[in-house]
C-alpha cells in the first residue's frame, strides 16, 4: 500500500470520531439506565453524570418485588409456549411444503406466507371479540394463540427454505429401511435442522417477549401481565419514585441483551433471512 | 451418482396427499382463523355502530368513513405516520447504508464486529423498555437530554420535548431512530458482504476514488436491500403503535397521535368499535399494498 494521504488521514479521523460518538450516544442511554437504578431520587435530580455514591441495590430488589418478579414469570409462560408451539406447527407446515408432492402446495403456501402482509393492527379489534367467543380473553391463552399464528408465516418461511436446501439422501434411505414419513421427520429432518430451529426460536422468543399491543388489549388481569405492560403499570405506581422503575427497566431489558450478545450469529441470520422488523 | 431407485422411492415417500394435509392443518387453521378471518370480519364490523360492552350492533353503511375523512384528527395521525416514514427512510436506509459502507472498509475491519454489536443492541430490547427509558432522558428535571444541552452551553434549546405539541412527535421519531438505525444497518452489512471483490478491483483499476466506488459498485449492487429496506422502514412506520403509546399516549392534545394509537383511542377509550375498525381497515389498505409490494421484491432479491 501507498501512503496515506494527508487529507486520507484527516478523513478516517473524523470518521473515527463520528462513529465513536454515535457508539457514545447508543451506549450511554443505556448505563445511565443501569447506573441510576443505583441512585437515590436525590442523585437523580442533582447529580446527572455521576457515578451513584454508594450502589443501591434495594431498588433493584424492590422492583422485583413489587412487580418485575411476577411480570418475568408471566413473559417466560407466554414465551416458552409461543415459541415451543410456533416451532412444532411450523416445521410441520415446512416440511409438508418443502417435501410433499400434492396439488394445492403452491395454494397452501400463499395462504401460509400471505399472513405476513396482515399487521397485528388490522385484527386488533376483531380479535378481541373472537377471544371473547373462546372464552380465552384475559387468560395466557388470550397472548400465546395469536402469537403463534402471527408468527407461523415467518417461521415457515424461514423453515421451508432451510429443508429445502437440506440433502434427501439420508432421508430415502431411512424411508427403504422401513420408517415412516413422521419418523423421518422426526428423528433426520429436525435434528439435521438445528441451526434453523434455533433462529426461530431465537426470534420468537424476542417477539413475544416484547409484544404490547396484544398485551395491552387482551389481558385485563394485573397478575396476568407481561414485562411490557406490567412496566407500564409499575410507572403508574411509582410516580417519582424514578430509580426504582429505572431498576425495572434494566432488570426486563437484561435478558434481552444477554440474548443478543450469546447468540448474535444466529438472530442476525434470522433477521437478514427475512428483512422483517419485529 | 443418482441412486437408481431414487425417484422412485421419493415419489413413494412423499406422495400420501392426506399426510401432508396432516401436517399442514394447525398452521393453515391459525393462519386462518386468527389472521385472516379477524381482517375480514375488520370490515364488516366498520360497518356497523356497535360498543364493547354488548351485543347489539346497528348498521351504519359507510358512515364511519364518511366522518374518518373529514375528521382532522386522523389527517394528524397519517401526517405523523408519514413525517415517521420520511424521517425513518433517511435515517435508517440513508445513514444505515453509509455507515454499513464505511465499516466494510479496511481501515474499520478491526473495529467493525465492536460498532456492529453496539449499534445493534437497541433493537432487541423491547420498545416498551426503550419508549419508558426515554420519556425520563427527556424529562426535565432528572433527563439527560436537557442536561447535556446545558453542559455544552446550548441550555437555551433545553425543553420539555415530550410535553410540547410542537416537538413531542418528534422526539418520539428520534427514538425510533436510535433503537432501529443498527437494526437496517445489519441488513445492509450482509447484503455488501455479498458484493463480489473483483468489481471493487475492476474499479480500482479504472482510477475510481472511494466514493465513486460507493455509488457505481456498492449502491447498485445491493439495490434489491436498498428497496427492501425502503419498504420495510415506510410499513414499520405506519404500523408504528407502541413507542408512541408509551411516551406519549397520542398527546399533548392530539399532537403526536398516530393511526394505530388513534384505532387504540376510539376502541377502548371512546367505545367507538365501528369507528376504531374503519381506521384499522386504513392501517390495513396501506400496509398490506405495501407488504405486497415489499413480499415482490424480495423475490426477485432472492433469485438475482
Amino acid at each position: 500500500m501507498n501512503k496515506m494521504t494527508f487529507s486520507e488521514r484527516i478523513t478516517r479521523a473524523i470518521i473515527f470520531i463520528w462513529f465513536s460518538f454515535y457508539a457514545v450516544c447508543i451506549i450511554y442511554p443505556l448505563l445511565w439506565m443501569f447506573l441510576s437504578g443505583f441512585k437515590t431520587s436525590r442523585e437523580l435530580f442533582i447529580s446527572t453524570w455521576s457515578l451513584p455514591e454508594q450502589f443501591k441495590w434495594q431498588n433493584y430488589a424492590m422492583a422485583w418485588k413489587i412487580g418485575v418478579g411476577k411480570y418475568f414469570f408471566n413473559s417466560i409462560m407466554v414465551t416458552v409456549f409461543t415459541v415451543l408451539l410456533t416451532i412444532l406447527v411450523s416445521a410441520f407446515a415446512a416440511y409438508a411444503l418443502s417435501r410433499f408432492e400434492f396439488r394445492l402446495r403452491e395454494v397452501f403456501l400463499m395462504v401460509i406466507v400471505g399472513g405476513l402482509m396482515l399487521s397485528p393492527q388490522v385484527g386488533l379489534i376483531s380479535l378481541y371479540r373472537l377471544l371473547h367467543t373462546f372464552g380465552i380473553y384475559n387468560t395466557y391463552l388470550a397472548l400465546i394463540i395469536p402469537y403463534v399464528a402471527y408468527r407461523v408465516p415467518f417461521t415457515v418461511f424461514l423453515m421451508r427454505s432451510y429443508f429445502l436446501s437440506l440433502p434427501r439422501e439420508v432421508e430415502e434411505s431411512a424411508y427403504i429401511d422401513g420408517c415412516g414419513s413422521f419418523k423421518v421427520f422426526w428423528h433426520i429432518v429436525l435434528p439435521m435442522s438445528k441451526p434453523i430451529l434455533a433462529t426461530s426460536a431465537l426470534l420468537t422468543a424476542m417477539f413475544s417477549w416484547n409484544e404490547f399491543m396484544f398485551a395491552l388489549v387482551f389481558i385485563e388481569d394485573k397478575n396476568l401481565r407481561t414485562i411490557p405492560l406490567g412496566l407500564m403499570n409499575m410507572r403508574g405506581e411509582l410516580t417519582t419514585n424514578w430509580p426504582v422503575l429505572l431498576a425495572g427497566l434494566a432488570l426486563s431489558a437484561l435478558p434481552m441483551i444477554i440474548t443478543f450478545i450469546l447468540f448474535q450469529k444466529q438472530l442476525i441470520r434470522g433477521l437478514t433471512a427475512g428483512s422483517l422488523k419485529g | 451418482m443418482r441412486h437408481p431407485l431414487q425417484g422412485e422411492y421419493r415419489v413413494k415417500m412423499y406422495a400420501d396427499r392426506r399426510l401432508a394435509y396432516t401436517y399442514l392443518f394447525p398452521a393453515v387453521i391459525l393462519v386462518l382463523v386468527f389472521i385472516y378471518y379477524p381482517a375480514v370480519l375488520n370490515i364488516f364490523y366498520s360497518l356497523y355502530r356497535w360498543s364493547a360492552f354488548s351485543e347489539k350492533k346497528i348498521y351504519v353503511g359507510m358512515h364511519y368513513y364518511n366522518r374518518l375523512f373529514k375528521d382532522p384528527v386522523f389527517y394528524v395521525a397519517l401526517k405523523n405516520n408519514a413525517l415517521y416514514a420520511v424521517i425513518s427512510l433517511v435515517f435508517q436506509v440513508g445513514f444505515g447504508l453509509i455507515i454499513a459502507a464505511i465499516l466494510e472498509e479496511k481501515f474499520m475491519r478491526k473495529f467493525q464486529a465492536f460498532f456492529r454489536t453496539v449499534y445493534f443492541s437497541p433493537a432487541v430490547i423491547s420498545l416498551t423498555v426503550v419508549g419508558l427509558l426515554w420519556q425520563l432522558i427527556y424529562n426535565s428535571n432528572i433527563g439527560i437530554v436537557n442536561a447535556f444541552l446545558k453542559l455544552i452551553g446550548l441550555g437555551n434549546y433545553a425543553q420539555d420535548w415530550l410535553g410540547s405539541s410542537k416537538t413531542a412527535i418528534f422526539a418520539v421519531i428520534a427514538v425510533s431512530q436510535w433503537q432501529y438505525t443498527g437494526y437496517i444497518m445489519i441488513l445492509f452489512l450482509v447484503a455488501i458482504q455479498k458484493i463480489p471483490y473483483e468489481l471493487y478491483e475492476a474499479a480500482m483499476i479504472d482510477g475510481a476514488n472511494r466514493l465513486q466506488m460507493f455509488f457505481n459498485v456498492t449502491v447498485p449492487q445491493v439495490k434489491e436491500m436498498i428497496l427492501v429496506c425502503t419498504t420495510i422502514t415506510i410499513i414499520g412506520a405506519f404500523k408504528v403503535f407502541d413507542e408512541v403509546y408509551v411516551m406519549t399516549a397520542g398527546g399533548p392534545g392530539r399532537s403526536s397521535e398516530v393511526l394505530a394509537t388513534y384505532l387504540y383511542r376510539s376502541a377502548f377509550r371512546n367505545d367507538e368499535m365501528g369507528y376504531a375498525a374503519a381506521i384499522a381497515f386504513v392501517i390495513f389498505v396501506i400496509t398490506f399494498v405495501l407488504s405486497f409490494l415489499q413480499i415482490k421484491l424480495f423475490r426477485t432479491g432472492a433469485d438475482a
